[in-house]
């Protein structure tokens, strides 16, 4: 099998994230960046699909230079190839663009070794949009079976359960097909020093988007079909009142919730 | 006016507040156009017609409901070619997002998801969202093909405005590859009785201070009394406390009500993404320094164990 990991590389969500006020795209500068936490489930549902028989499992991400770190990590958690899809003309694509460019590096994988199964995380940790592994799937042609607490692949069919809205559902489709895991899928393993010596031996390929045949003018800022007019940081929350309780904090709780005529 | 497509979000035709906020919004766009899939009908009937639906397209075969969303978002494909609407709106949850996601590619359309606030603007529509765990406002706005927008629960007041739809059986073509992923089970959640965590107006939530399942009832109780949705922490999913679909955050449901009650949670991060833009937060935590209580507009610095029944007591009592 031939599993094909879609991972980010983002700003670290517990320093402070802001936008380059110049072309409004997120500003990374100076935010130390990481693989996003969410996908790091996605790698680890696809080393326990390899660990269960034998499969391939390659980790793809679109990015600028820093961007290899994510993919330095995938590949320390025991991933066994990299792509990197690196060009200028990237920058500040939209999940639009972006998934133009996962989709054709999928296909050009494809074209090697045919890929039977798209692993994404359930969203990124900047973005939060949750909409490219859809995106993905459109673009491929392929079914999505998405947001999987559980995954199971055998006879050439993926079976997933998720929590849906009103009902936890198991849903089936075909392989070849896309899937996104949530944090609920398993328990990411940390790169065993091994792994960290190993992962400096593994192929990782660099493509441009004249490798994938993709034209810059489809993707980047000047291409996204969304743009931002504006954004301003939300004024920080005024602390509020803070008692102690001695023996009366529900008593006292409940007079302000009054006060706030929530009872 | 032109169109406004509104996928409606139900439950076997009991309609979702979020769909009635989202044609209240639509009515600021245009002419809110509801998109009926499924059965139940003429049980939602009445309420797509007291907000303000003006015409409803009715799709009604099964296999769009048998095969999650890919069949859905042919739909709405097939209905924006014929209507020419001047925007798509669906609710802001997984689905939503993920027929938003594929129609974004099929109709060559922009999407904005989680958005907040929308008005018409310049032959396009400008959306408000709010990003990195709510720390920025941003105002973006779609600039190619048809404004697909998702909404997020609770973004506006559902105000009724009475109108007689025109109904219209539109049938559709799904294709066999849409088929392709089926769903094979189906179980409905227990209903609690309690409203839907991400539409509840009120959410008391629990973390790692309640310290196991049993004493999640002390969390129960006083969401019950207040009328409120019950919420977790993800530490108190992770261990088991409570289920994973009750989970707020980053990594769970992401809520919005007028009143949130953090009971024994520090504050994480990825906890704050999940409830930031509530309008109001408590919380009860018997750690004074928590995180959390620099965003709360009121504390109990107290063992929750005791102010949560003890609250609850107290408005039981003001109830009579």
């Amino acid at each position: 099998m031939n599993i094909v990991v879609c991972v980010k590389y983002v700003p670290d969500a517990t320093a402070e994230r802001g936008f380059d006020p110049g072309d409004r795209t997120v500003d990374r500068s100076g935010v130390p960046g990481l693989l996003s936490e969410l996908d790091e489930y996605a790698v680890e549902a696809a080393l326990k699909l390899a660990e269960a028989g034998d499969a391939e499992v390659t980790v793809l991400t679109v990015g600028p230079a820093d961007a290899a770190d994510a993919l330095k990590k995938s590949l320390q958690m025991g991933a066994g190839a990299a792509v990197h899809v690196l060009d200028d003309a990237i920058h500040g694509s939209d999940s639009v663009g972006t998934s133009l460019v996962l989709a054709e590096a999928v296909r050009k994988l494809g074209a090697e070794r045919p890929v039977d199964l798209v692993l994404c995380g359930m969203a990124s940790t900047d973005g939060s949009m949750s909409v490219v592994p859809a995106m993905l799937a459109e673009r491929l042609d392929l079914p999505q079976v998405t947001f999987a607490s559980e995954l199971e692949v055998g006879g050439g069919t993926v079976r997933i359960r998720r929590d849906g809205e009103a009902a936890t559902e198991t849903v089936e489709a075909a392989l070849p097909a896309v899937v996104s895991v949530t944090d609920q899928a398993n328990e990411p393993r940390y790169p065993s020093f091994k792994g960290i010596m190993a992962a400096k031996k593994k192929p990782v390929q660099t493509w441009s988007l004249a490798d994938l045949g993709v034209d810059a003018g489809a993707v980047g800022l000047a291409s996204a079909w969304t743009a931002v007019d504006s954004f301003e940081a939300r004024p920080a929350r005024q602390k509020g009142t803070v008692v102690t309780d001695e023996g009366d904090g529900g008593q006292r709780l409940v007079a302000y919730l009054a006060e706030q005529r929530f009872v | 006016m032109s169109e406004i497509l509104v996928l409606v979000d139900h439950v076997d035709g009991v309609v979702r507040k979020t769909t009635t906020e989202l044609l209240t919004i639509a009515r600021r766009l245009g002419e809110p156009s509801a998109v009926f899939v499924g059965a139940g009908y003429e049980q939602a009937k009445d309420t797509l017609a007291t907000y303000g639906a003006q015409k409803v397209y009715l799709l009604e075969q099964p296999e769009l409901t048998d095969h999650l969303v890919a069949p859905k978002a042919e739909a709405l494909a097939q209905l924006a070619e014929r209507s020419a609407p001047a925007a798509i709106m669906l609710t802001s949850g997984a689905e939503g997002k993920e027929i938003a996601g594929r129609l974004a590619i099929k109709l060559g359309s922009g999407v904005l998801t989680d958005v907040v606030d929308v008005e018409p603007g310049d032959g396009t529509v400008l959306a408000t969202q709010a990003v990195f765990a709510g720390n920025y406002t941003v105002r973006s706005r779609v600039t190619h093909g048809t404004p697909i927008l998702t909404v997020k629960p609770n973004s506006a007041t559902p105000e009724p405005a009475l109108a007689q739809p025109v109904e219209e059986k539109a049938d559709v073509t799904v294709s066999e590859r849409a088929r392709a992923a089926r769903v094979v089970e189906r179980s409905p959640r227990t209903q609690t009785g309690r409203p839907e965590l991400t539409e509840a107006a009120i959410v008391v939530s629990g973390g790692r201070g309640v310290g196991s399942a049993d004493n999640f009832s002390v969390v129960e109780g006083l969401a019950d009394a207040l009328g409120g949705a019950v919420g977790a922490s993800r530490a108190a999913v992770d261990a088991g406390w409570y289920p994973h679909a009750y989970q707020v955050g980053q990594t769970g449901k992401t809520v919005s009500p007028q009143l949130y009650l953090a009971a024994g949670i520090s504050g994480a991060i990825q906890h704050r993404a999940g409830m930031q833009t509530s309008k109001t937060i408590a919380v009860v935590n018997k750690d004074p320094e928590a995180p959390i209580f620099e965003m709360a507009d009121f504390g109990v610095v107290g063992d929750l164990h005791a102010v949560l029944p003890q609250a609850t007591e107290e408005i039981n009592r003001r109830k009579g």
